[in-house]
């Protein structure tokens, strides 16, 4: 993989100038406008039409998408393998939980005004403290990017400055998710225990069970994944992302030439658990639950295999990895859902064996053999 | 007692902003400072009882048998290993046991390893443009872009270290030698006072050792140079002083030939050495 | 003879007169009438006469006394239409097989609608007790006689503690004379007598301290200060029993996560692999005690020891392949190697859930290994979790030998502190970690043995160890087999102490919080590697 040299434009516009990036958001806004035209203006039982349940299907790998890139920024990036980016999703998905619970309102079976049904059921009479606030969007909103932000701050703060990388920064991440979703599981938590939070009703005012409110929330979620990727595109294309590479493949090297390795790892870190925690927002109002099994080690070690197979360092590699493995889990699921963990093992197996670089260094590959079977005129000559 | 110590800490913060004009106080003598400095690894002393001083612009060699203590004594002048007692001064301002690597290496302390060590992923120039002494903490990075001052700074040390073509290559395909130059530019890019520079020429051809001795003689006068060699041959063609350590302290100094005439590091070197001043 | 002499007296004081005439007519007529005789006293409708018929039956020496009474408490001694006594020998179902109560001969089965129940109440059952105890205690097995000395514990009234008190002086086995005391010093603290409270001064069983406690609420100021006083000191003694008990569910926690580590430890420590598949190597050990136990139905003893080294082998050889056939292509790519085996981790697991079931799979425990071994009143320590600890100390002892002691040891150690070195010298690195990574499995293997005797085995089994197993190499020191035992045990002593105020599943979020803040503290763990060689 080569890196440009740091050109002299605005850093956050520097991706525009990309061939890569540009393809990557023009093939994202027509799949997007593709899936739109083929859901409202082709009609129901004509073979094209998308129903509103692909729909949403679309906009589930979309959020996980946005949540491949978050990994591969720090995986790839920084070499730092996290595997408990799947805490940060869950936060942010909480987070929206919180506020899409508050939004029921009375209308709870239990028809509390404020308690939502579960802590009715735990007859608790009032809000614990950190449930407040979240009946206002933009309060909600905010959370979402910044409590998964605060615990990856205080997290790699602590991890970065101590030095800890490499396998056992690995180990301790995924000692992080598991605790959390242990603790997830407490009822005393005020999470809703087991069941986490569902029965959501509306968004915005928009009834999340009506097709529109579905189709906005995809496309909603192609567009923060376009900004999630710009953003990290920008990152990795300017100086800092090369300090980032630097610390990737010699750690050492890159504190002796004077840089403050661990704030960049922080930094990079907690932008990526704030996009995790953005993706994780987005999922919730479209598959209508959160659950602490989103906290499961599990988990988060499959999306370290999504971005290993679309390809390490390429940023749309991770999303081309996200979609197919979810497509492809879709499917096992549907026909024969006991072969899909033999898949998914064989998978982590043969991708890091046998295409280390993923479905993007194949790519690439294919293109660069098109070239030589195709030289240049004037090489010929 | 605590007062100046603060004191002396507002200093840091302070030189640690200021990054193109290396503070160091060089106005009382010597550049580096090394005072009864004593390093041991499970009772092990690597380095004992050491006592070294560097003046301003001097290109110094220092030799020594395997296990002499020559690389510990590059990790606690950079601030990888820490001393169990001793002190290190860099110019009369700057206590170096108190910094941390960033922190020394932004005062102007450069170094270069006995293993070269590049960023092979990134391209010539960007090694050497991460290396340039700037603002390194993240939002300058970040926000960084590039000028033709920057460009053209580069483009002298690509000259100076004959990289000029290779420039938009990967540094991963290097050769070894070509690595060794590499990171010498990128330690003249840091625009160090003093320059530690750990066996330049191993495994390079006659041709590449020539030019790496003119690379290290013209750099001397502007920044301190250290080397540490094996090499007596190339030691003799740079060498103004010579330091020689054993056993983790400094068993003579001086020119080469008042050096290579010491009864003791003739006895330490044994043979080898007699072959050199054949 | 003695005995039966006794027991003859006993009865006597224990009726007083009342039953004079129909111990005298058991001595008069043949056998089986007077055994009817007692019987159809038991058929009548005052529970008062039921009493006495009872006692009547005590006195009368016959051998089948004991059934009698057990049949009666248990409400299967019944009447037929006939008027004959059966004892019914199951009571589920519509029908019961039934035995005449008199000659003990089968009779087949019968309708529970043909049957009449012999009813008692409260009074009568708490009577039937303490007479089939009184019975017992002169029985010739010395098990039974234990067994009902600690029945009458808290079942004693005045006057059988009257009875008793010369009983207690006969009894040879010295359990059965303490317990009895005990039972007759417990009726007398509750009576707020001073001899009961000292009697029962440092006793543990919970009847005494209720008996103290009610003598502590006595009119007599004495006796209650005495009372209050022993009950302080019993509290004392049970708190430092519940220490013990805790510190051995903590250590066999420990043994549990040391036996789950160590083999982790190995193959890490050494070639710095992360064999995410651990868990699976662990829950195959498990497996593989079931197998031999299908194979060998009847002898789980047998089928335990011999899976040993069976569970040993067939990890080392999965092992050997994943080693062979995965990692040794990701060299240098430890966090490649992390995703690799945790793929074959999820293959073995769904393996399993396809072949064999997806469902726990329960593995006996032999008779020598269930049960506990009873320190005192308040503390007992359960067998199996013995032996597995047990069994963890001797793996952790072969381990340390092989490390220390053998060519493949040295090689080992060699290879950890410096792999281009050790192979410059002719050390065969490839064999070394071929080596090391059977080793490593095997131990896992054998983990997994272990683990099949604390809890059931099913697919899941690994997965719930193997984070774990990490946070105890990380916590200990990486490539340190000591560092390993003490953070095993240790984090389980923790983990079993901060449980009782914590809750469970707290206690473990609090202990893997614990560790993530240590390893920022302490980056190397407890016993870092120390020198040159950990520097790089």
């Amino acid at each position: 993989m080569m890196t440009q040299a740091t050109s002299s434009q605005f850093w956050l516009t520097r991706p525009f100038g990309e061939r890569a990036t540009q393809t990557f958001l023009g093939v994202l806004f027509a799949a997007l406008l593709l899936v739109t035209v083929l859901h409202l203006a082709v009609p129901q039982g004509h073979p094209l039409h998308v129903n509103a349940y692909t729909v949403n299907l679309f906009g589930k790998y979309l959020s996980y998408a946005l949540l491949a890139v978050a990994v591969d920024l720090v995986w790839g990036y920084l070499g730092i393998l996290s595997l408990g980016h799947g805490a940060f999703f869950a936060i942010g998905g909480y987070a929206m939980g919180m506020y899409l619970m508050r939004q029921i309102g009375d209308r709870g079976t239990y028809g509390h005004p404020v308690l939502p049904d579960f802590m009715v059921f735990l007859n608790w009479d009032s809000l614990p403290w950190y449930w407040h606030g979240f009946d206002m969007a933009w309060f909600a909103f905010a959370m979402v990017l910044l409590a998964p932000g605060l615990l990856a701050l205080v997290f790699g703060f602590l991890a970065f400055r101590s030095r800890v990388t490499g396998v056992y920064l690995s180990i301790i991440t995924q000692a992080l998710t598991f605790a959390l979703m242990l603790a997830f599981f407490r009822n005393e938590m005020g999470f809703g225990g087991n069941n986490g939070l569902t029965d959501f009703r509306e968004l915005l005012g928009f009834n999340l069970r009506s097709d529109a409110t579905r189709l906005g929330l995809f496309i909603a979620t192609g567009v923060a994944l376009a900004l999630g990727y710009i953003l990290c595109r920008a990152i990795v294309t300017s100086k800092l992302g090369r300090v980032c590479v630097a610390t990737r493949d010699a750690e050492a090297r890159t504190r002796f030439i004077g840089y403050r390795v661990e704030r960049f790892q922080l930094f990079v870190f907690v932008v990526s658990a704030m996009l995790a925690g953005l993706a994780g927002a987005l999922y919730v109002p479209q598959v209508g639950i959160i659950n602490p099994s989103e906290f499961s080690p599990l988990f988060s070690i499959e999306i370290v295999l999504w971005v290993a197979l679309g390809g390490r360092a390429t940023l749309y590699g991770a999303v081309i990895g996200a979609i197919l493995v979810n497509y492809a889990k879709t499917i096992f699921t549907g026909i024969m859902p006991d072969a899909w963990l033999f898949a998914l093992g064989a998978l982590f197996v043969l991708v890091t064996v046998l295409l280390p670089k993923g479905v993007a260094g194949l790519l690439g590959h294919l293109k660069r053999r098109k070239e030589d079977d195709h030289p240049p005129k004037e090489a010929a000559a | 007692m605590s007062l100046l110590q603060s004191l002396k800490a507002r200093d840091r913060v302070f030189d640690f902003m200021a990054t193109e004009a290396s503070p160091v106080d060089v106005r009382h003598g010597p550049i580096l400072y090394m005072e009864d400095v004593t390093v041991s690894f499970d009772g092990f002393k690597a380095i004992n009882n050491l006592n070294l001083t560097i003046d301003d612009g001097e290109l110094r060699c220092i030799i020594g048998p395997n296990g002499a203590g020559k690389t510990t004594m590059m990790d606690i002048i950079t601030g990888k290993t820490r001393p169990t007692e001793g002190s290190v001064w860099f110019g009369s301002r700057h206590n170096l046991l108190q910094m941390n690597e960033p922190e020394i290496a932004s005062l102007g302390i450069g170094r270069k390893f006995q293993k070269p060590t590049v960023f092979e992923a990134l391209s010539v120039f960007d090694n050497l443009e991460l290396a340039m002494a700037a603002d390194k903490r993240i939002f300058p990075t970040l926000t960084a872009r590039m000028t033709s001052e920057i460009s053209d700074r580069i483009d002298d040390v690509l000259e100076t270290i004959g990289l000029t073509a290779l420039r938009f290559q990967p540094a991963g395909i290097l050769s070894h030698g070509q690595k060794q130059w590499l990171e010498i530019g990128m330690l003249l890019m840091q625009r160090p006072r003093l320059l530690l520079v750990d066996e330049p020429v191993a495994g390079m051809t006659e041709q590449e050792m020539e030019r790496t001795a003119e690379l290290l003689t013209g750099l001397a006068g502007k920044q301190s140079v250290v080397v540490v060699e094996h090499d007596m041959g190339f030691v003799r063609s740079i060498a103004r002083k010579v330091t020689v350590l054993h056993q983790g302290s400094v068993l003579a100094e001086g020119s080469m030939d008042q050096v290579s005439n010491d009864p003791k590091v003739v006895e330490v070197y044994l043979g080898s050495d007699e072959e050199e001043s054949a | 003879m003695r005995r039966f002499l006794s027991l003859g007296l006993l009865c006597l004081m224990l009726l007083g007169t009342a039953v004079s005439a129909q111990a005298q007519s058991s001595s008069s007529t043949p056998d089986d009438q007077a055994a009817l005789a007692l019987l159809t006293a038991l058929d009548v409708d005052s529970y008062r006469d039921k009493g006495e018929a009872i006692t009547a039956i005590l006195q009368s020496d016959d051998e089948r006394a004991r059934d009698w009474l057990q049949a009666l408490l248990d409400g299967r001694l019944q009447r037929t239409d006939d008027g004959r006594f059966v004892l019914v020998l199951d009571n589920r179902g519509r029908d019961w097989p039934v035995a005449d109560a008199l000659t003990n001969e089968p009779l087949g089965e019968m309708s529970r609608r043909d049957l009449d129940r012999i009813g008692i109440n409260n009074a009568l059952r708490n009577q039937l007790r303490s007479a089939i105890a009184v019975v017992d205690l002169y029985s010739p097995n010395v098990e039974r006689r234990r067994t009902s000395a600690d029945r009458l514990l808290g079942e004693v009234d005045g006057e059988l503690a009257e009875t008793l008190e010369p009983v207690i002086a006969d009894a040879e086995d010295e359990y059965v004379r303490t317990r009895l005391a005990q039972a007759v010093a417990i009726y007398r603290a509750e009576q707020g007598e001073m001899a009961g409270v000292e009697a029962l001064t440092g006793s543990l069983h919970p009847r005494a301290r209720v008996a103290l406690g009610r003598a502590a609420n006595s009119d007599d100021p004495v006796v209650a200060e005495a009372a209050a006083t022993a009950l302080a000191g019993i509290e004392q003694q049970l708190k430092i029993n519940r220490g013990l008990e805790t510190l051995y569910f903590g250590l066999s926690l420990g043994s549990v996560l040391v036996l789950a580590a160590i083999g982790l430890a190995i193959t890490f420590g050494v070639m710095g692999v992360i064999n995410m598949a651990h868990g699976e190597l662990m829950m195959l050990g498990a497996y593989t005690t079931w197998m031999m136990q299908q194979l060998l139905p009847g002898q789980p003893g047998l089928a335990l020891i011999l899976s040993i080294p069976a569970g040993f082998m067939v990890a080392a050889l999965v092992g050997i392949a994943i080693e062979r056939g995965v990692i040794q292509f990701l060299k240098g790519r430890p966090l490649e190697t992390l995703l690799a085996t945790f793929g074959i981790s999820l293959i073995l697991q769904q393996l399993v859930r396809t072949v064999i079931s997806p469902l726990n799979r329960t593995v006996v425990t032999p008779e020598w290994m269930s049960g506990s071994l009873v320190i005192n009143d308040a503390l007992s320590l359960t067998l199996n979790r013995m032996f597995v600890l047990g069994f963890a100390l001797v793996v952790f002892a072969a381990l340390m030998l092989i490390m220390r002691r053998t060519r493949l040891g040295l090689e080992v150690r060699a290879v950890t502190q410096n792999r281009a070195m050790a192979r410059s010298m002719g050390i065969r690195a490839t064999r070394v970690d071929i080596m090391t990574f059977a080793l490593g499995s095997g131990v896992a293997g054998l983990a997994g043995v272990a683990l099949s005797q604390l809890t059931n085995v099913g697919p899941n089994l690994g997965q719930n160890y193997i984070i774990d197993s990490f946070m105890v190499v990380v916590f200990g020191g990486v490539g340190n087999l000591w560092g390993t035992l003490v953070a095993g045990l240790s984090l389980g002593v923790i983990n079993q102490v901060l449980e009782p105020w914590a809750g469970a599943v707290l206690a473990k979020i609090i202990v893997l919080v614990f560790i993530i803040l240590f390893i920022q503290k302490r980056p190397r763990g407890l016993f870092p590697q120390k020198g040159r060689a950990a520097e790089g």
